[in-house]
């Protein structure tokens, strides 16, 4: 193993930390996600316990700098956007039942344009469902999130690395977007202990802002060439700043449908889909030859993996897709799909929700559903798919 | 910047609606305390009271339906500088429907203040009652009048803690009272008690307002009046990495699987059972594998099944989600119970069963043991646990036994008890 040296950023100090050849720990997930987003400048958690969130939150408690026991989940996304006006950068950890209540407030944050990062743990629904049972069931919800038809970035981890790599993604997304980012997971993925190398984790930066520091009066809604306002919190001395949830132009002042007011409502999805590549993250394992994709994305990834290794040995051929930026589809996902004449889909829920937003309800003979819900799918069950099209 | 908190965008209120009055006297009390516009941050609720933001210097968030309460705890909370001032505007619908933010943030002593614009009903959809409709008040769509006493938020406010609390009516000059709360440190809440002109003067002509409020028993005076202290976030730095209280196991070289094994412990909470699956994973880990584990058990973490299923190979473990066990190491009547599918799917491997327990169907082979009567209840996993390493051979038990003491759980349990068993 090659010996490296990391820079951890750990609020004002700077420690360097060597990690010289293999440095095996047992460990959950939960604790990769908790220490990238300290790592990556996130300094606020606010949370409502909720299983299978529990881990999250514990760890946030210890690492956080700031670490909010709330209420209720609309207090918590209410209690996130008031710390995100001031500067900070705040995150939650919730699973369905406690995202349903944050619904409209992710809405005004989003209207806000305040940057923040929700973790989303799934679960098995609908309702209470059973919280130990794990699920892909909420990328529905994800899509159906905000009214209107607007795209809510969502990216989703597939691997342990991911788990380190992909929260400070989303974190710089959230800051860069000024946007919320939901970082989507599962029971599974997060409550369950691996051996793990930790010198193989790479180096995390903390993100990156830079706020308006122009002269002519602030105008909080007026963006740059990249679609996106430059920020400046309420603790601002030089300028006023304004933070609205309603249709407001420009200045942060509510209007009613007027073609400025509505431009800006427009522009909250144009900033997401023109900037989307520079947050677009997946694993393509493409096989010259294969006729058939296999796409995938969380927590059964791993079914995937094993499954399309078990095909491979036996000298048949498939490619594998497994997504990760999944709100909202980047035209590079179509693309790659486009090269193939089968298409297999695997996800764990009652009927393909990534299946149905990509390819709608339609009878469609060339793209096949994996679908389970209460347990795994298992990589026997998509290597079943996998031979209707042999 | 223009040192007038209201711009000369005008106030938009109906002619007669005492929210000018609360506007005008906000900011008059504002400059009694000597604050500037960009020390305030003034957030809106929803409702008539909202649209005031506009008409505002300073700096202005406007949020959701009953939600800006919660939203102005955030930004109280995330303030560094105890000289700004946060001031929520909401009304007697804003207060319904967020009743418990306002509780939550008397709770917590937030430094900010809570200005209830009370018109005693909803102006903005047409005026129905609200939970602070006074009883006998009409509205348009209770033409007979409320049917129940309003709620008292001055009462319930000061039995969450709030340090200052006041209920006034919207006549003359109310910014010495605003003042008063403005400039007091923590949690502030001023009930500034209006008829809506629009809606509540039209349904009940005959009623004043300060004869309104006297009916409904609600006092206009200071509720509460307490020392307090400014709230402050407590902000920690220099935490230690949580990667820094995670072990590294010191890994060996050692003999390789064939394939992947799969091991699942069936007990009951309280046995160890989780204790002893990590262990093996670790064990396992020490003896140069690749190991993983995950937990089952029911909700109430303290009563009834517990099960783990740990895996160990020699190549990276990509699934685990359960597929027919190798081995079952199955220590109480629970666990059986609810490992008795998984028994039933195993063709060959082995299940290591409490003597005490009626065998599974399963094809399996059945090896019985009595775990707990030689060890007690409490210890069975680990009996189980050390049982199985030396049944299967899977790695030295030298290796089981180094990762046995070297957890927390050997200052409790001596590991010699099981070794000398087996």
């Amino acid at each position: 193993m090659k010996p490296f040296v990391a820079f951890v950023f750990n609020n004002d100090c700077l420690k360097i930390y060597k990690m010289k050849d293999k440095q095996t720990v047992f460990i959950d997930s939960s604790r990769l996600i908790t220490e990238s987003l300290v790592r990556a400048g996130a300094d606020v958690f606010i949370g409502y316990p909720i299983t299978p969130a529990n881990l999250l939150y514990a760890y946030s408690e210890r690492r956080f700098p700031t670490f909010f026991a709330a209420p209720d989940e609309i207090t918590t996304l209410q209690w996130m956007s008031g710390f995100a006006t001031t500067g900070h950068l705040p995150v939650t950890a919730t699973s369905f039942p406690g995202y349903a209540l944050m619904i409209e407030s992710i809405n005004m944050a989003y209207m806000m344009e305040l940057p923040m990062v929700i973790v989303l743990i799934q679960r098995l629904g609908p309702a209470t469902g059973t919280a130990t049972c794990g699920a892909q069931g909420d990328l529905n919800v994800i899509y159906g999130t905000l009214s209107g038809g607007f795209p809510l970035p969502c990216i989703a981890v597939s691997n342990m690395h991911d788990c380190w790599d992909l929260p400070p993604k989303a974190l710089q997304m959230a800051v860069d977007l000024r946007t919320p980012v939901v970082l989507l997971t599962s029971k599974e993925e997060v409550m369950t202990y691996k051996s793990f190398d930790l010198s193989l984790l790479n180096e995390i930066k903390p993100v990156t802002r830079t706020p308006y520091s122009g002269k002519s009066p602030y105008m909080p809604y007026a963006p740059m060439e990249n679609l996106v306002p430059e920020f400046l919190p309420v603790t601002e001395t030089g300028h006023q700043v304004r933070y609205t949830a309603s249709t407001h132009d420009k200045t942060g002042i509510i209007q009613n449908t007027t073609p400025d007011a509505l431009a800006n409502s427009t522009r909250l999805a144009r900033k997401i889909t023109t900037n989307l590549e520079n947050y677009l993250f997946d694993d393509y394992d493409r096989q010259e030859g294969a006729k058939t994709l296999l796409i995938t994305y969380g927590i059964t990834t791993q079914a995937a993996a094993d499954a399309v290794k078990a095909w491979r040995s036996e000298g048949k051929k498939a490619s594998l897709l497994v997504m990760k930026t999944l709100s909202p589809i980047a035209k590079r996902y179509f693309d790659i799909c486009k090269e193939y004449d089968n298409i297999v889909i695997a996800e764990e829920n009652l009927d393909g929700e990534l299946r149905r937003i990509m390819f709608g309800q339609g009878d469609q003979a060339r793209i096949t559903g994996v679908n389970k819900i209460g347990q795994m799918i298992e990589p026997g069950e998509i290597i079943k798919a996998l031979e209707s099209y042999e | 910047m223009n040192d007038m908190f209201i711009n000369n965008n005008g106030l938009p209120f109906c002619k007669g609606c005492s929210h000018t009055t609360i506007a005008k006297n906000t900011e008059k009390a504002l400059e009694k305390i000597g604050l500037k516009p960009l020390d305030v941050i003034l957030v809106t609720d929803i409702g008539c009271h909202g649209i005031i933001d506009k008409s505002f210097n300073t700096h202005t968030v406007h949020g959701l339906h009953g939600r800006s309460v919660a939203l102005g705890a955030g930004v109280s909370a995330g303030l560094r500088d105890a000289g700004k001032k946060v001031i929520v505007f909401l009304g007697d619908g804003g207060a319904t429907i967020g009743m418990q933010h306002i509780i939550d943030a008397a709770h917590n002593g937030f430094n900010m203040t809570v200005v209830i614009h009370n018109n005693m009903l909803y102006g903005m959809t047409g005026g129905q009652p609200s939970e602070y409709t006074p009883y006998g008040f009409k509205t348009p769509t209770k033409p007979g009048g409320s049917t129940k006493m309003s709620y008292d938020i001055c009462k319930i406010v000061a039995a969450a803690g709030a340090p200052y609390v006041r209920r006034i009516l919207a006549i003359g000059d109310i910014s010495g009272a605003l003042a008063e709360a403005f400039g007091r440190p923590g949690f502030s809440l001023v009930e500034v008690m209006e008829i809506c002109p629009s809606y509540g003067v039209k349904s009940n002509p005959e009623m004043k307002l300060a004869k309104v409020v006297e009916n409904s028993g609600l006092a206009t005076t200071v509720v509460a009046d307490n020392p307090a202290e400014a709230y402050r976030t407590n902000l920690r730095e220099g935490l230690p990495s949580l990667l820094d209280a995670v072990p590294v196991i010191p890994a060996q070289a050692g003999i390789p699987l064939q394939k992947e094994m799969r091991i699942m412990f069936c007990g009951s909470a309280g046995e160890g059972v989780q204790v002893a699956a990590e262990l093996l994973a670790v064990a396992g880990i020490r003896a140069g594998l690749e190991a993983t584990k995950k937990g089952s058990y029911p909700v109430t973490v303290g009563v009834g099944f517990s099960a783990a299923e740990v895996i160990l190979s020699s190549g990276e473990i990509n699934y685990t989600g359960t597929v027919t066990p190798d081995y079952m190491i199955v220590t109480s009547q629970e666990g059986l119970d609810y490992g008795r599918k998984a028994a039933g799917r195993m063709k060959a491997g082995k299940i290591f069963l409490d003597a005490s327990l009626e065998p599974p169907v399963t094809g399996a082979e059945i090896v019985s043991f009595p775990f707990r009567e030689k060890v007690t209840a409490r210890n069975a996993s680990f009996m189980g646990m050390f049982y199985f390493v030396n049944s299967s051979g899977v790695f030295p038990l030298d290796v089981m036994k180094e990762a046995f003491n070297a957890n927390k759980i050997a200052k409790k349990v001596d590991a010699g008890q099981f070794l000398e068993l087996l």
